[in-house]
């Protein structure tokens, strides 16, 4: 607590200013200023994170369950409840959202059958070992959402029908993120060894990262254009020269990924080349001196240094991946059909086309999987593993 | 081919400023900024940049022109407008958008304006831009500064090597792409394609479908209307006329690149001007473009017709395709229906409600410049310029295009083509109601692409168009819709 007394400056020294009037102790307007002090420091960054955070979550939320019509004098909105939602789980738009669900095949009953099977024993080992409320209640929500989407790729990709932006997005969440984390693992562990040239590629491998992914979309489709682009004379060779690879679902949806892992990787690999290289000497120099193989310096010592980092740069890259949209935009414009939509780029069209009550409904949804997804992965895999160390 | 621009062009700027040709006079719009926004350049937009240089120069008004991506224009400039942000007195874009614009409240009524005007001569612009394109419920709320419509265009040197005649219907359509498809056009040694029509998703296909669609559905003039029943508002979509269009734009793709469902206008017209497609639907642009240095494999090469209609159309109570007789087909041409569509409608210039009055009179004097015929007539012979015809003049007079680079024997063809789809009466109109992208740039569009892409049939696209149509118009209201619907068709009762 500032006093006037050890205000005054004990050497001699310029005059004083006279600071009594915020300092006095009795004056009720520096008494509540010093009472709130911590408030008011803290009000800048609330009020920022208010006018520009919380306001547009808020206003996007009572968006979503409205219509809204631009007009003279501004909009006009008409709260509709949950139908923006039930359209896209329900209603006219569930193809493009979930899939197109006709009759289940056999094999679409045993994946979404074996999956159920597996969640549910996971939940009852839970609830006979470490049951807690909380727990519980996280765990359901995480079982419910892996059931219902078990079910939505057994109901659309193992019984022949097309899947909607959602299963999708999870295909170039989890295929995309998956390439991306191997090679960028596997560049990042080549460059952290002594090997000629290194800083080169560090440079090199670094480089896609700083193109924009408009470009990024626009150098794929001409790469992989089988009849006028760069490698036509390679694509010919191959016998693809009437192949078209963007004329085909899996065939578009493999291309996306692989320009977006050509963009993504140099992340992954940045961030892991330094966790690398902060893995102490002395323990694998320690090791080695024990005689221990490559193969176990890597298991034993390498990847528990390197775990941390890992998990964290995958966490920042699935949810990035979740909000694809410049690629499939650029590369397919969605099609063939919707095979290549992303919830991102779903929400982009319905905007863009003035359904703006539609786009902020697909944009919850989105934030919904993305969280269920992450908060899961973080709390079950990454706590519990932390747990286990500890 | 430059010299010659050149010399058009400034011939024209002279012109203009002898004649006086815009209503304005010299400095009368000192210290006065008009903003436009419209779709990137150099198409469209160039074109107002350089007269908007001219128009400075006349009359000191300032011309900015903003560009956005075409998909964002309507969006951002009905944010502007209803949101009273007001940074914008003057969009450039769709005819077909105004309507719910107008709707709004937020588009300058352009009659007196036009009334005070011995320029513009209206009377020279065809029919359907002048009654239907510029008007809404009766007035006019447009100038337009290019005619859209779709037509069919031909390599005239190939066809005549396989002595086949253009095509009239869109049987004789599939026999000549087949004929063609896989020819050497070009001199490349490689094999060319019999058709080039875009398919790809979230670009220009649902124009295309609309221009197949138009000659199996509509028969009784522009006033039928294509889409919807005017009276109800009952999509008239999910039909017989609809799923064979459907059927006959996947049917194309037999005889097209084998990446077409990738494929968008800049796609197709990079593929025409290479000399490497037989038959190409396209707007009026082909023809500038064949003239381009770009496009000299196809100069002097390509031909122009009506869009292919059909001998046999939609029979509503019975949901067949029947022969046509004089009742049920009044503008067939021997038996065959057309019904050319006016995709897009064009681009057109409309004004902010909220701007000034001194802006809003700059605005208008600089639009009424752009479509004068002193600087229209040489505009629209410019492929770059991306303005097709829309005056009587333009088509009654070759001398421009010849002049441009056109041989006489083509630019009577071409002109030739584009009168005969500009005055048919059979003219099939646009979605020209609120919601209007949201119909076809996003519901038709979508299921258009998943049937192109073989993820459902024609039936069952058809049968999602119709109840996502049907959605969006109770979303809208449906009365009010069905009213707006009427006033584009020009029904006034």
């Amino acid at each position: 607590m500032t006093t006037p007394e050890n205000m005054t400056p004990d050497r001699p020294g310029p005059a004083p200013v006279d600071l009594t009037w915020t300092a006095n102790p009795g004056g009720p307007v520096s008494q509540w200023i010093d009472n709130h002090a911590r408030q008011l420091f803290i009000m800048p960054a609330v009020l920022m994170i208010l006018v520009f955070s919380i306001f547009p979550l808020v206003a996007s939320l009572i968006i979503a369950f409205s219509r809204i019509r631009l007009r003279g004098g501004g909009y006009q909105v008409r709260f509709v409840g949950w139908k923006n939602f039930e359209k896209q789980i329900f209603g006219s738009e569930q193809f493009h959202f979930l899939g197109t669900f006709t009759q289940m095949s056999v094999v679409g009953w045993m994946v979404g059958l074996s999956v159920t099977g597996l969640i549910l024993w996971w939940m009852y080992k839970y609830v006979t070992t470490q049951f807690t409320v909380v727990g519980f209640i996280g765990r359901l929500i995480t079982a419910s959402v892996t059931i219902a989407i078990a079910f939505m790729f057994a109901a659309t990709f193992f019984s022949g029908n097309p899947f909607g932006t959602l299963g999708v997005t999870l295909f170039y969440v989890f295929v995309g993120c998956g390439v991306q984390f191997l090679i960028g693992l596997g560049l990042a562990f080549l460059c952290s060894q002594q090997i000629r040239g290194r800083n080169f590629f560090r440079v090199a491998f670094f480089i896609p990262m700083m193109i924009t992914p408009i470009g990024v979309g626009y150098v794929f489709r001409m790469l992989a254009d089988t009849t006028k682009g760069p490698f036509t004379p390679l694509w010919q060779g191959l016998g693809l020269k009437d192949f078209a690879w963007a004329t085909d679902p899996w065939a578009a949806r493999v291309f996306i990924v692989i320009g977006d892992s050509w963009q993504w990787i140099p992340f992954v690999f940045i961030i892991l080349l330094a966790a690398f290289e902060n893995v102490p000497r002395d323990y694998v120099e320690a090791a080695e001196m024990d005689g221990a193989g490559s193969w176990q310096i890597f298991r034993e010592i390498t990847w528990p240094q390197v775990l941390p980092v890992a998990v964290t740069v995958m966490l920042i890259r699935v949810i990035e991946a979740f909000k694809i949209v410049d690629l499939p935009n650029i590369m397919t414009s969605g099609g063939p059909g919707i095979a290549t939509e992303s919830m991102s780029l779903h929400s982009f069209f319905a905007w863009r086309a003035l359904d703006l009550g539609q786009s902020a409904a697909i944009a919850y949804l989105l934030l919904f999987v993305t969280v269920v997804i992450c908060v899961s992965f973080f709390n079950l895999i990454v706590l519990n593993r932390m747990r286990q160390n500890d | 081919m430059k010299t010659t621009f050149k010399s058009l062009l400034t011939g024209a700027m002279a012109a203009a400023m002898m004649t006086g040709a815009s209503t304005a006079t010299a400095g009368e719009f000192d210290g006065v900024t008009v903003n436009i926004l419209t779709r990137p350049g150099p198409v469209i937009a160039g074109r107002l940049v350089d007269r908007g240089k001219e128009f400075t120069e006349m009359t000191g008004a300032e011309i900015r022109v903003n560009e956005v991506p075409f998909a964002e224009i309507f969006q951002k400039l009905l944010t502007d407008w209803a949101t009273g942000t007001n940074s914008i007195d003057v969009g450039v874009f769709a005819s077909g958008w105004a309507v719910e614009l107008v709707d709004g409240g937020l588009v300058e009524n352009l009659d007196p304006y036009i009334a005070k005007d011995d320029k513009i001569n209206f009377d020279d612009i065809a029919p359907y831009f002048r009654e239907f394109n510029q008007k809404i419920g009766g007035s006019t709320y447009l100038i337009t500064v290019d005619g859209d419509f779709q037509m069919l265009y031909y390599r005239r040197d190939i066809l005549e090597k396989i002595g086949m005649e253009p095509p009239a219907t869109w049987d004789d359509y599939m026999k000549v792409a087949e004929a063609m498809h896989g020819m050497d056009m070009n001199g490349d040694g490689e094999a060319d394609y019999g058709s080039c029509i875009f398919k790809k998703r979230n670009a220009q296909s649902y124009f295309a479908i609309g221009s197949i669609a138009a000659g199996f559905s509509q028969t009784q003039g522009t006033g039928e209307g294509l889409w919807f029943d005017p009276e109800t508002m009952k999509p008239k979509i999910n039909n017989a006329a609809w799923a064979e269009a459907f059927r006959v734009y996947k049917d194309t793709g037999k005889f097209a690149p084998a990446d077409e469902l990738n494929q968008d206008i800049g796609d197709t017209r990079a593929l025409v001007q290479a000399g490497r497609c037989g038959l190409v639907i396209d707007w009026g642009d082909i023809g500038p473009l064949s003239i381009d240095e770009a496009g000299a494999a196809i100069k002097d090469k390509m031909g122009a017709v009506i869009m292919p209609g059909s001998p046999m159309v939609l029979d509503a109570d019975s949901n067949t395709l029947v022969q046509c007789d004089a009742t049920r087909c009044p503008h067939a041409t021997n038996g065959v229906n057309h019904a050319p569509y006016a995709a897009f409608g064009g681009w057109a210039g409309a004004i902010n409600q909220k701007s000034d009055q001194k802006v809003k009179d700059a605005a208008y004097a600089f639009l009424s410049y752009v479509n004068q015929a002193e600087q229209s007539n040489v505009d629209v012979t410019m492929g770059w310029t991306g303005y097709n015809p829309y005056r009587n003049s333009q088509l009654n007079d070759t001398t421009k295009w010849i002049e441009a680079g056109f041989s006489p024997e083509f630019a009577d063809n071409y002109l030739g083509a584009i009168k005969d789809s500009l005055n048919h009466p059979n003219m099939a109109s646009d979605v020209r109601i609120p919601g209007a992208q949201q119909y076809t740039g996003v519901v038709l569009d979508r299921e258009l692409a998943r049937f192109l892409a073989g993820e459902i049939t024609a039936e069952q696209a058809l049968a999602n168009i119709e109840e996502g149509w049907e959605e969006i118009t109770e979303d809208f209201d449906r009365e009010s819709q069905a009213q707006m619907y009427k006033l584009s068709l020009g029904i006034t009762n």
